[in-house]
């Protein structure tokens, strides 16, 4: 059984359609690259998986033991105030917040976790300083340290290499991809079409209004009418 | 100097000094404690907004011949406060602007009422004193004294217990509610009490100073720190301090006690940006 599916869905905001009938599915251990141009419903896909949305019609499944308290996010923009006086401690540390149902206080093993996706990421140095004062790279990887606290099963990543020079976003996607084989599914929301074929094991494109292909990336690259959407990038990658 | 203090003790034999100092002591740490996020949920000037509510309610109140006022009041106050503050970061309408709006709409809804069916004589008095509260913190009473004793504590508590939820919730909305935390009832508790703590207060120490305790703190301690935790307890620390001193001066001087609260927690303010200028200056 898939951990995540969505069956028919139509996706809208106050009955502005933006998607309809897509369906697809992830299963564990999946890297599903979601590809598409601005504007054509990828974030609005996401946050509807996340419940921040509702569908307007269609369902979305959680299966294979997955909770909803089990998901680790990383939002495409952080709206995080200028004034907010955080450090990255705290910001790491309240990814833990959904495993704690009533308890008050962080755990001893929730603590350990932070600092050990802290380290992960390369971040423990920083752990002190002030979250708004850090750069966009040093701030994506803390917020994707966040996520994987709130995690160990399922991260949904709304581009995660927004932003960062060549050779950060490289390591972002390498450190992503690592990630995803220690089993943790990954479905990530990316413009960068060489790095999707890289590392996806899956590919979902969306244009239109609807779903143009979904299926595995050797599919992706095979069917003509799949790689159409993204000549250039997918003859460039063959290359 | 022996003078002072001798004065000051003189002063304290007084149940009315006393009191004042208590609720006042309390009244600081709760709004300082709350705060911090306040400010940064945009809500400022929710004290002020919520006066201009009781204002109108309060009218509203006299205009249909209510024996007591509060019964109106209060209710209306507190219901506006949760609707203002439960929306959290995804509302249409921001923090700043649903204030203004509603601070406002009141105001002149309250005014019109007045004019229309006045009929009270000490109508004016009591528009003065939801407004700035006066003198009401020397005329408070024993049960007054309780009632916010009891009332901090509850604040605290609920605080302390909630505080990890708050930052979450308060930093990033999107994320808790994404990660299956349930955002929307923590920020309907959070109102809940920010609701009552600032209606109860208001009646206690009047609108100004609470507008005053909520901001000033909060932005003094945001100066010098950086972390979520050290802002709210330095915050807290800060303004105690600065309403404990700010009512003995007031005794000792003899000028209003919530303006000298104010002045001090202004002194406060700039002192901690200093502070916060020398620190960043030695760390270069
Ligand atoms: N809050 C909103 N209210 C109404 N419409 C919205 C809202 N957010 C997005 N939309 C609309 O939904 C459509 C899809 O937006 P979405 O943010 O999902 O695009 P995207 O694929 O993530 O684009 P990008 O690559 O720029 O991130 C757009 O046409 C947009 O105008
Ligand atoms: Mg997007």
């Amino acid at each position: 059984m898939p951990q995540l599916e969505c069956q028919d869905i139509v996706l809208g905001y106050e009955g502005n359609v933006v998607i309809t009938d897509l369906s697809f599915s992830a299963s564990e251990g999946d890297y599903l690259c979601i590809l598409g141009e601005n504007g054509s419903g990828k974030s609005t896909l996401m946050k509807t998986i996340l419940m921040l949305n509702t569908p307007v019609s269609g369902q979305i499944i959680l299966g294979d033991g997955l909770k909803a308290n089990e998901i680790g996010y990383l939002p495409q923009q952080n709206i995080v105030q200028k004034d907010f006086p955080a450090s990255v401690r705290e910001v790491v540390r309240s990814g833990c917040l959904n495993r704690c149902g009533w308890r008050p206080f962080y755990n001893k093993t929730e603590k350990q976790m932070a600092e050990d996706n802290m380290d992960r990421l390369g971040i423990s140095s920083l752990a002190k300083r002030c979250y708004r004062e850090l750069s966009g790279g040093q701030q994506q990887r803390v917020l994707l340290a966040r996520a994987l606290c709130a995690t160990q099963k399922i991260l949904l990543l709304d581009e995660p290499a927004a932003g960062l020079d060549p050779s950060a976003s490289l390591s972002m996607y390498s450190l992503i991809s690592s990630l995803n084989s220690e089993g943790i599914t990954v479905i990530m929301i990316s413009h960068d079409i060489a790095a999707a074929l890289e590392y996806a094991s899956h590919i979902l494109h969306l244009g239109g209004g609807s779903c143009l292909f979904f299926g595995s990336k050797e599919d992706y690259l095979k069917n003509r009418s799949g790689s159409m959407f993204a000549k250039p990038e997918v003859d460039k990658w063959l290359k | 100097m022996v003078e002072i203090i001798e004065k000051l003790l003189l002063y304290c034999q007084f149940p009315f000094v006393r009191y004042a100092l208590a609720v006042g002591v309390l009244i600081a740490l709760c709004s300082s404690l709350l705060g911090v996020t306040l400010v940064l949920k945009r809500f400022s000037f929710i004290g002020d907004g919520l006066s201009h509510v009781a204002f109108g309610a309060m009218a509203v109140a006299t205009a249909m011949g209510l024996a007591n006022n509060l019964v109106l009041v209060l209710p209306v106050t507190i219901i506006s406060a949760i609707l203002l503050l439960s929306p959290g970061q995804n509302s249409k309408v921001k923090g700043d602007a649903s204030v203004a709006m509603v601070s406002v709409g009141t105001l002149a809804i309250g005014y019109l009422v007045m004019n229309l069916f006045s009929k009270s004589s000490n109508l004016s008095g009591d528009v003065c004193s939801t407004l700035f509260g006066s003198t009401k913190i020397l005329t408070l009473t024993q049960d007054e004294v309780m009632l916010s004793s009891i009332l901090s504590v509850l604040v605290l508590a609920v605080f302390v217990f909630f505080y990890n939820k708050i930052f979450a919730v308060t930093f990033d909305e999107d994320f808790s509610t994404a990660t299956g935390v349930n955002a929307k009832a923590y920020n309907l508790v959070f109102a809940g009490i920010i609701a009552v703590v600032i209606v109860l207060a208001m009646n206690l120490v009047g609108a100004l100073l609470i507008s005053a305790l909520v901001v000033f703190p909060a932005l003094s301690a945001m100066r010098v720190f950086k972390s979520f935790l050290a802002v709210s307890i330095c915050s807290v620390v800060l303004s105690v301090f600065c309403a404990l001193f700010g009512i003995m001066v007031s005794i000792v001087a003899g000028t209003p006690v919530g303006s000298t609260i104010v002045a001090m927690d202004i002194l406060g303010y700039f002192a901690f940006c200093i502070l916060g200028f020398l620190t960043r200056r030695s760390k270069v």
